[in-house]
């Protein structure tokens, strides 16, 4: 009987493919191997429910607390600057996952990423609602001249406007429309959504810059791996 | 083939039912603490001393505008700018906890008759009032606090300012054994502020010891805090030990930082917007709307006469 291997190149030892009861063939458990949550954690549609949910977990969470004013003293406050944290958090992972998957061997990540970037885009879009209703209690007339007046709306408008294409296109069915070559190009523009957001939330703050300088510094070491990566082609 | 038994069908489903339940239950309660930790408890109270007041019928403790509701003691304490503890305004009021604010001493010195070291304990049996003022934070939110204390003018005429003196400059209380976190501020401490002699003898600039009738929290300031309800938050100091008669305009913390953002009269105006943000509107606590700024933080009747035919625009 042939040596079966598992993902990670163990072999099953003497016992190779089980027949179940059932007919259908598995691998056995029976040498020490890793723990069966790891095994669990191998497929990949888990993997994309799990980020899903927890990546929704802090807008339930917030309207759960808005609901019941425990958001603090500045409830407007915490959501509006909450809501473009976590924007600028998931554009910092879907950049993570190119580098993660080259250098680190990591491919399970390959899935998820479509999935972190709309997440990025989820809680942009939170953001600019909170602004919308609460700062400028409707009034769009009026963003205009908040987008030419203050530069750091204006970064927060460009990196916005800019991920609408990008959610738009996060589908298969645009990927072979576009073609894979143009829709990478495309997608080159979450470079600059990364850098215009980092560069708004600078600009926000009254001195004290250390959240602003974290995503700063990540994102230039993201984008630094591209552009080496590139250079060598 | 192995003689170990096959692990039967349903055991091993159930078991890889209960691993992806425990991994949802793990991940998400993760999850949720750890967001959990960012959202901010209120839940400093009012701890202090009952401080006894004079009541002034008809003076300036008065609530202008039934748009004026007071803030609560909830709001007050727990939402404060106070870098020298924390630039998180939830966490100053837990990170000031252990503030040593007694004994305490206020130094008035400089261009004066007879300078003068009080005690707070001489300071507290002053006559004291209350008075209902609107705060309102370059930041662009406000709130309004029933303050106890007295006028700052009272306290400068018994040191008696001389003919050389023009401004009165205000220092903070810096230890950075008790403000660890000071320097992430990145702005430089002791913290200072000054006003025009003009400014600080009006009857409107109070020095506060308490609100809500007790003695100040730790987080607003205590045990004594200067009050100038028609400039930005930041011009009102808190924690002051030296209180200095000057003859020029002395130097400002926030001015010092960033001068082309942070002015020395920096008063309430909504037609001179900030660089980075505009100051048309503000949020007033408690409220989900935003309201219009009012020109001198709506006290305009009281103080505008001070900058009689000066340009607010370059001498913001």
């Amino acid at each position: 009987m042939g040596e079966s291997s598992d993902s990670k190149g163990r072999t099953a030892g003497a016992a190779g493919r089980h027949a179940l009861p059932s007919g259908n063939l598995e691998v056995g458990r029976t040498v020490p191997g890793p723990p069966s949550f790891l095994r669990v954690l191998l497929d990949a549609k888990f993997r994309q429910q799990l980020i899903a949910v927890n990546s929704l977990i802090p807008s339930l969470m917030m309207l759960y607390y808005w609901q019941h004013h425990d958001l603090g003293v500045n409830p407007v406050e915490f959501v509006t600057r909450t809501t473009g944290v976590l924007a600028l958090l998931f554009l910092v992972l879907t950049l993570l996952v190119t580098p993660l998957r080259k250098l680190a061997k990591w491919n399970w990540l390959a899935p998820h990423r479509r999935m972190l970037g709309l997440f990025a885009f989820f809680y942009a879009t939170a953001h600019l609602l909170t602004y919308v209703v609460f700062d400028r209690a409707f009034d769009v007339a009026s963003i205009p001249a908040d987008v030419w007046k203050r530069p750091f709306i204006a970064l927060g408008m460009v990196a916005f406007l800019l991920m609408v294409p990008l959610a738009a296109t996060s589908n298969n069915a645009m990927i072979k429309r576009l073609g894979g070559r143009t829709w990478t190009r495309l997608h080159r523009l979450t470079y600059v959504c990364a850098i215009a957001g980092a560069a708004h939330y600078w600009l926000i703050v009254k001195s004290d810059i250390t959240y602003p300088a974290v995503f700063a510094s990540i994102i230039v070491i993201l984008l630094g791996y591209r552009a080496i990566a590139a250079s060598r082609r | 083939m192995t003689t170990d038994p096959v692990t039967p069908e349903p055991l091993y489903r159930n078991r890889r039912a209960f691993l992806k339940l425990s991994i949802w239950a793990g991940t998400g309660a993760a999850t949720a603490s750890l967001f959990k930790a960012f959202v901010p408890d209120p839940s400093a109270e009012l701890t202090g001393a009952d401080i006894p007041t004079t009541p002034v019928p008809g003076s300036l403790t008065h609530m202008p505008d039934p748009g004026d509701s007071l803030s609560t003691v909830s709001e007050i304490t727990n939402y404060n700018n106070f870098y020298e503890f924390s630039t998180s305004k939830a966490a100053v009021s837990w990170k000031a906890e252990d503030f040593i604010t007694s004994p305490w001493k206020v130094t008035v010195e400089g261009w004066v008759h007879t300078p003068r070291i009080y005690d707070m304990s001489d300071l507290m049996r002053r006559e004291q009032v209350e008075r209902v003022y609107r705060l309102r934070c370059v930041e662009g939110w406000s709130m309004v606090i029933p303050w106890v204390g007295f006028p700052l003018h009272t306290l400068l005429a018994e040191v008696k300012p001389l003919g050389k003196a023009t401004h009165v400059a205000f220092e903070s209380y810096y230890d950075p054994s008790q403000m660890p976190d000071a320097a992430k501020a990145n702005i430089p401490f002791p913290y200072v502020e000054g006003l025009r002699l003009d400014e600080a003898m009006h009857p409107l600039t109070f020095l506060a010891t308490g609100l809500y009738g007790k003695t100040l929290p730790n987080q607003n300031g205590a045990p004594i805090r200067l009050v100038v309800p028609w400039k930005y938050g930041f011009k009102s100091a808190k924690s002051i030990v030296r209180i200095t008669l000057t003859d020029r305009e002395p130097p400002t913390t926030w001015n010092r930082f960033n001068p082309l953002e942070y002015g020395f009269y920096s008063n309430v105006n909504p037609e001179v917007d900030h660089p980075r943000w505009s100051q048309t509107r503000e949020r007033r606590i408690g409220e989900n709307e935003t309201r219009p700024t009012l020109p001198f933080n709506g006290y305009g009747d009281q103080v505008a006469s001070l900058y009689k035919g000066m340009d607010l625009m370059s001498n913001f």
